[in-house]
């Protein structure tokens, strides 16, 4: 019988398989950033040992960093100690490090991909749920505990039990105005927060192939939102033009080398699943949420659910946090904030969706808009199109990269009882800051959002 | 990590499914560099109803109820990979979390630090609430060893699983890195045999 992709890779990492335990299993590259790494490295200084391998780390500082006024020492006591412990441990254990003010930093998923440093084949872990978004290039990407961060860094290995593999297959052509993140908010929706637990999803289909390699990074992104451990496309011949010449690419016979192997990426015609799903792409429409979990997402003319004996679990719970009626319609429902950015939707994509938008407009006077890019890459790029120019002129405060307002770890975050459209991964109670309400959507719904200072349904953007 | 055997426990409940790590330690509390103290704002936005108002409504200001035991709705500790939601739960006092479901991540996070996760059927963890909920001094007792849980009062004596591997570590209190080190000469051979990626 056939392998599927995700078995392949896993199955030539794996370095040793306890009996009836998990598997050590082998780390090809491993981002760290300055929250869930300094209890690591400690553990390390106590032990008196050093970091095994440390040209497979990269560092960044991205959680818990300001956006603006980086140049500046960081206020927050805590946080800066927490982002010099990370200058600290990286130099005292030889780690490379895109701190504030590299021309590398940025949201640590961004950055991988953005490098080169993300590669087909490769087994990838970051102590941070979102490494799935590494997936995109054909490769077993997944978040990892502070334990576990240690264990990589001591030994470069993990141990772990192999999770289930499962497909996920869209096909067909997207409707106007439906982009990646509503495929994704869509196929949570379906199979709900935890529909994807304890497997690995392969994404796959025609209308998965549509994607660019940036899209397709914010469905990976979010496969941990269905509970899943990541999510992963096979490699195409986009995936290669996305890395060829990027700054850690292999060259030269490198490439030549590499390339062969990254073409026999791909699950065997009869591999088998432990489970398959299909979805058709013309039954999505924009897509957004109402409650406080990402799989609580709707169609955006469609109608919240009705809270009844057969409701979603803890809808009625959900819906008291958001204010919202059971029964009702967000479409044409007054919001307060938009945020873009994050790890999911921050990308010069989504940065030229937005810019496409919302140029020669303006947003509405009672939202405040915070468009937060995901590296300093993605930044400059952006001045070098204008698209910065178009922001500002639309009423946007471009900041500088970081997290953000994603976590509300640093001072952005959206104030409590207000609702904003996020184009984040989370819309948990408290998510973006106390009592914030979250509504998750496609930068192209959050851009609308701005504008007219309601819900809005982008598809009548393109009417005419 | 320290070992783990056995336990006599009261239970406190928290009926709620889908609790994310968000909930159980909010990012703005995550700016430490040690693992301690996570348990003062475990629950944080739950617990209190400003800075340092405590909620009379949220379980574990009432009056009376404690136990190293939390017993939790499906799908517990879904969302972020933060290891914080396993220290703020272990520093907390809770040795034991039972649910019908647990998220991945945190369940090697809390297997990890010396907190058991059980898993109980959907069954089961109903009769667990309606019995603590009717007499909060129910005692449970959690048998690592044996990988039973048993509630007398309840009527509830139920095997759960956990693999063999984890157990002996727990009952030991041996951790991962201990065991991965011991390996390091495997690994090295492994990385001689392979070219292709690194
Ligand atoms: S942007 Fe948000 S989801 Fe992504 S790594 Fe940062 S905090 Fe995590």
């Amino acid at each position: 019988m056939g392998k599927t992709l995700f078995d392949k890779i896993w199955d030539a990492h794996v370095v040793h398989t306890v009996e009836d335990g998990p598997q050590v299993v082998y780390i090809d590259r491993h981002f760290i950033h300055e929250v869930t790494s300094p209890q690591a490295f400690a553990g390390l200084k106590s032990r008196g040992i050093p970091v095994f391998r440390p040209k497979q780390t990269i560092a960044t500082a991205d959680h818990n960093v300001p956006t603006e006024n980086q140049h500046l020492p960081i206020k927050d006591a805590l946080s800066r100690h927490q982002v010099d412990t990370l200058i600290k441990n990286c130099k005292d254990f030889g780690v490379e490090l895109y701190g504030l003010g590299h021309p590398y930093q940025g949201i640590v998923h961004v950055i991988g991909p953005e490098l080169g440093i993300t590669q087909p084949g490769m087994t990838i872990v970051c102590g941070d749920s979102h490494t799935s978004t590494h997936g995109a290039f054909g490769n077993i990407a997944f978040g990892i505990g502070t334990s576990e961060v240690e264990q990589v860094l001591a030994t470069q290995c993990v141990l772990q039990r192999k999770p289930k593999t499962m497909k996920v297959q869209v096909d067909g052509e997207l409707n106007k105005g439906v982009v990646s993140k509503d495929i994704i908010l869509y196929i949570i929706s379906q199979l709900s927060a935890s529909g994807g637990t304890g497997h690995f999803i392969e994404f796959c289909g025609t209308a998965i192939e549509s994607l660019s390699m940036e899209a397709r990074m914010t469905i990976c992104n979010m496969s941990i939102e269905m509970g899943a451990r990541g999510g992963l496309i096979a490699p195409d011949e986009k995936t290669f033009e996305y890395i060829k010449g990027r700054t850690f690419a292999p060259k030269g016979a490198e490439w030549d080398k590499k390339l062969s192997y990254w073409k026999t990426l791909r699950t065997d015609e009869d591999a088998q699943f432990d489970s398959s799903y299909h979805f058709n792409a013309e039954d999505i429409e924009p897509m957004i949420t109402y409650g406080t979990n990402p799989g609580m997402g709707i169609g955006i003319t469609q109608f919240i659910p009705q809270v009844n004996g057969n409701s979603v679990a803890g809808l009625e719970k959900s819906l008291k946090y958001m204010e919202l009626q059971g029964g009702s319609q967000l479409l044409g429902r007054e919001i307060d904030f938009v945020f873009i950015g994050s790890c999911t939707n921050s990308r010069i994509e989504d940065l030229r969706l937005v810019a496409e938008m919302v140029k020669g407009k303006k947003k509405a006077d009672r939202v405040q808009a915070m468009i937060v890019p995901g590296s300093r890459q993605v930044e400059q790029q952006a001045i070098a199109e204008g698209l910065d120019k178009v922001l500002k002129e639309a009423g946007f405060e471009l900041r500088q990269p970081g997290c953000s307002a994603c976590l509300g770890m640093n001072e952005d975050k959206v104030p409590k009882g207000k609702y904003c459209v996020s184009t984040s991964n989370r819309n948990f109670e408290g998510r973006q800051g106390p009592g914030a309400r979250t509504m998750l959507a496609s930068p192209l719904t959050a851009a609308a959002a701005a504008l007219t200072g309601r819900i809005t349904d982008v598809r009548d953007f393109y009417k005419d | 990590m320290e070992k783990f055997t056995q336990l006599f426990s009261k239970c406190v409940l928290l009926p709620e499914e889908n609790v994310d790590t968000d909930q159980i330690i909010p990012a703005r509390f995550l700016k430490a560099v040690s693992r301690e103290g996570f348990g003062d704002n475990l629950f944080r936005d739950w617990r209190y109803l400003d800075e340092s108002t405590p909620n009379p409504d949220f379980v574990l200001n009432q009056p009376g109820v404690e136990g190293q035991i939390l017993v939790a709705g499906r799908n517990f500790g879904c969302g972020s990979s933060r290891e914080h939601a396993a220290w703020a739960l272990y520093d907390y006092g809770f040795r034991v979390i039972i649910s019908s479901f647990f998220a991945d991540i945190f369940k090697n996070n809390a297997l990890n630090n010396g907190l058991l996760p059980v898993q109980v059927s959907d069954d089961v963890l109903a009769k667990i609430f309606k019995t603590v909920n009717n007499d909060p001094a129910t005692l449970a007792e959690v048998n690592l060893e044996e990988e039973r849980l048993v509630i007398e009062k309840a009527g509830i004596s139920e095997n759960f699983e956990i693999n063999n591997y984890k157990k002996y570590c727990m009952i030991n209190g041996f951790d991962d890195i201990d065991f991965l080190i011991n390996k390091s000469e495997e690994i090295k051979a492994y990385e001689q045999n392979r070219e292709l990626v690194i």
